[in-house]
């Protein structure tokens, strides 16, 4: 008996196909992973299961039933529930009240304490380890989490589906979310997990369809594969996730932070060096001040406690140009917001923060001639994949903006690269090169401050990792001297025996 | 001395209540409008509008109270104007309420030139007169509020109470404040977001448009060229500094209310012009300290999906 079938379903958006004839069934009762790469159109697929898309071809099937007219509504009443990628939550109120909304107990008035007793004795069910009068603003994202499957649960869905639920946890809280999905799968849940996270996969589930491109590539039971048959389905060829990394003797200090407060509630300040030829790694959950670290660096935040220097030279209170000028080549975390302008060409965004160099801009004019010849060389040495150089960078996959990025930042003769989640949404063919080039960067002897959610990148760059929680410093130490599960406990404050 | 007994004098308190009527009416509008995602610069012209609308209205049927339900009523046509600019075509929300408030203050002056062929005034017509409640007015000190007052103050005050009850009460209430916030779980939860933004918006003229009324058929008895005279923007001041609560908008109506109360009863040695800046320097400063710290509707202004 399958819970849900999707026969030959076909999406476009305009010229583009999303979904491609996909066939996607889940058994009832099973924890089935639909695993893919970012736009290989998992979420497309699942928007249509939950009635936000209409298929342009294809049936769809609940619980034996054909569907023929679906909306969010009737997805609803099939006893589909679906966890958001972003959380759909209201901050301001209490996790009962989140919880009901749309379904609330009483006929006009709200009946508060039933609503209450109701919402807690699923939490409880479930062992969510909720109080659910707290507010939610107060809350973890993993708890954040417990609630948008809390969500679900108490509108009495059987068929729950989680959109990259594991993106923003840290490996504990992952593990707990992977207990709860057995829990609900114990009593009789069927759970559709969505990822492109291979371990997971394998840890959890009962099936697998993997999607690329489009496409449903295979259906497999999980116990049958390996993680890298799976990497191969996935990305269509053999990859191989080993990255040299050569050992070599790191130089003078390029980058040094004494005494930082980054958040003006941290009970400690940050003091750390990044050298020439070495790649320090900054891990932690995301929120816990990568995003002050970020500005502070750059001169975007002021740095009221401390003191940041650049070869030597104080610069905490300098304005962004000069430091820039001095040497900072910088990878934006926000892509869309800082890196480029997604309405300009590819040719105006290998000026954006050049546009002082007297090379591209004598006397205040901009010498287009020699932005494009430059522009046109470093496409072709990064690979960037555009029609040519006019077109606009916003048309372009997220991939190929991030090399014109690490191109236009690597081709800076600045010493010091600041890297913010630089492989973020990008697939694994991109993420592979946005390694090997920061690899080659530091080769090159460039020191290089690595801010990355994902431990991977992490692992298989850093010669030094440092983790970040609350704004602190929980440890810094050789990579070699940190294991995923160590890391993973000073990522949740815990100093334990890490 | 005089003036200093004045300022704390039960004269002070009525008069007090009485300025607070049009900019809580106005306010609670606003409120209901912005968690609904959806902020109203126009307040200022759906209660022009109103105020003319009641003059109208009375001038026809003879009734005040008929007035007061036109004004209700040419209110709500300007909040259903709002709310399709906004919702159905996806106007700037800035631009289609300053667009409204010029439209109001054009079309009542030309309405007066055809109406009662003078330029920018109407005729006098009948104001809803003031009530004695009996037996709550014998009640020493207090009985003054029952003696003698404007029906609007009870309403107002009723009008206080449901807004503040619906919207942390009830299912509306939550479904309403959800979407202020994230309409995206309001709808993801089965909610009419739509709907409940058309409603609002409505909501809101009408009782921009009641609070106009006040101005011309309660405090005065007829239509003189915006005569709102700023009210609608300090209405939308006491929104913020009320932290988008009715109950909120109300006490912040009564401060704004207070300060306008000191320019009418109480002389002293200051300029005149002072004096009569005075709401509206108060307003700024409130907004300056207030504006950083309170946290409204997260999507208020920037409708998506």
């Amino acid at each position: 008996m399958y819970a849900v079938e999707m026969r030959g379903i076909t999406k476009r958006f305009g010229s583009f196909t999303a979904n491609d004839h996909i066939d996607f069934c889940v058994e009832k009762g099973e924890i089935h992973c639909l695993l893919g790469e970012n736009g290989a159109g998992k979420t497309t697929l699942m928007n249509i299961l939950f009635g936000l898309y209409h298929a342009d071809e294809g049936e769809l099937i609940i619980n034996g039933k054909s569907v023929t007219k679906h909306s969010a509504r009737n997805a609803f009443l099939c006893g589909l529930g679906m966890v958001h990628q972003h959380f759909m939550l209201v901050d301001a109120l209490s996790i009962w009240e989140n919880v009901i909304i749309g379904n609330e107990p009483g006929r006009f008035s709200i009946d508060r304490k039933e609503s209450i007793r109701q919402v807690q004795a699923i939490a409880d069910s479930y062992n969510f380890n909720l109080n659910v009068e707290e507010k939610v603003s107060e809350l973890s994202v993993g708890m954040k989490q417990r609630v948008e499957i809390l969500k679900t649960l108490y509108r009495g869905a059987e068929t729950i589906i989680l959109d990259e639920p594991t993106a923003v946890l840290t490996p504990q809280e992952v593990d707990q979310l992977l207990d709860i999905f057995r829990d609900m799968k114990k009593q009789g849940k069927t759970i559709i997990f969505i990822t492109h996270k291979l371990n997971e996969t394998k840890a959890v589930s009962d099936h697998v369809t993997v999607l690329r491109a489009g496409k449903s590539v295979h259906t497999v039971n999980t116990a049958d594969v390996t993680v890298n048959e799976l990497a191969g389905m996935m990305v269509g060829h053999e990859v191989s996730f080993e990255l040299e990394r050569v050992a070599n003797e790191p130089g003078e200090v390029v980058l040094s932070l004494q005494n930082v407060r980054l958040l003006p509630n941290a009970q400690n300040t940050v003091s750390l060096d990044v050298r020439a030829g070495e790649i320090v790694g900054i891990a932690g959950v995301e929120g816990n001040g990568q995003k002050q670290l970020e500005e502070m660096l750059l001169g975007l935040l002021k740095c009221k406690e401390g003191k940041i220097s650049l070869y030597g030279e104080e610069i905490s209170s300098w304005p962004t140009r000069k430091r820039v000028e001095k040497g900072i080549s910088y990878i934006p975390s926000d892509r869309y917001q800082r890196a480029i302008l997604p309405g300009f060409s590819i040719l105006d965004n290998y000026l954006l923060g050049n546009q002082f160099d007297e090379h591209y801009v004598p006397h205040g004019m901009i010498d287009y001639r020699v932005l494009e010849e430059r522009a046109k060389d470093l496409m072709k040495s990064y690979d960037v994949r555009a029609v040519d150089e006019k077109q606009s960078i916003g048309s372009l996959s997220g991939g190929n903006q991030q090399k014109m990025v690490l191109s236009r930042e690597a081709s800076k003769d600045a010493g010091f690269v600041l890297a913010c989640q630089p492989i973020r949404g990008l697939d694994i063919g991109a993420i592979q090169y946005i390694r090997e080039i920061l690899l080659k960067l530091r080769r090159q002897g460039k020191a290089i401050l690595l801010i990355s959610a994902e431990l991977t990148d992490i692992f298989q760059l850093s010669d030094r990792i440092a983790v970040l929680y609350k704004g602190e410093l929980m440890d810094m130490r050789k990579n070699e001297e940190f294991t995923t599960q160590s890391i993973g406990l000073l990522m949740a404050g815990q100093k334990g025996e890490a | 001395m005089n003036n200093l007994q004045h300022l704390f004098s039960m004269h002070m308190v009525l008069s007090t209540l009485r300025l607070a009527i049009p900019l809580t009416l106005a306010s609670i509008g606003s409120v209901i409008c912005e968690r609904s995602g959806i902020i109203n610069l126009g307040i200022e012209g759906m209660m022009l509008s109103g105020a003319f609308g009641a003059v109208f209205g009375t001038h026809i049927s003879g009734s005040p109270w008929i007035g007061m339900l036109v004004a209700i009523l040419v209110g709500g046509l300007f909040g259903l104007i709002h709310a399709l600019l906004c919702i159905r075509y996806r106007t700037n929300q800035a631009v289609s309420g300053v667009g409204i408030n010029i439209f109001a203050s054009g079309i009542t002056i030309v309405l007066c030139q055809v109406v009662w062929n003078k330029e920018g005034l109407s005729g006098e017509v009948t104001a809803i007169p003031n009530v004695t409640v009996p037996g709550l007015s014998q009640i020493p000190v207090i009985g003054r509020l029952f003696e003698k007052q404007s029906p609007y103050l009870f309403i107002t005050l009723v009008i206080v109470a449901v807004s503040w009850y619906v919207m942390y009460r009830t299912k509306v209430g939550l479904r309403l404040r959800t979407i202020g916030d994230n309409s995206k779980a309001a709808a993801t939860a089965g909610v009419n977001v739509t709907r409940y933004r058309y409603v609002s918006v409505i909501i809101c003229g009408m009782l921009c448009g009641l609070a106009g009324s006040f101005l011309s058929i309660v405090q005065s008895n007829l239509f003189v060229k915006d005569m709102v005279a700023g009210r609608g923007y300090i209405a939308l001041a006491a929104t913020i500094f009320g932290g988008w609560n009715p109950l909120g908008s109300f006490l912040a109506s009564l401060l704004f209310a207070f300060s306008q109360a000191l320019r009418i009863n109480i002389e002293l040695d200051i300029p005149e012009q002072f004096l009569q800046m005075l709401p509206y320097l108060l307003t700024m400063v409130v907004l300056i300290i207030a504006g950083r710290k309170v946290k409204g509707p997260q999507e208020s202004g920037d409708i998506k999906d």
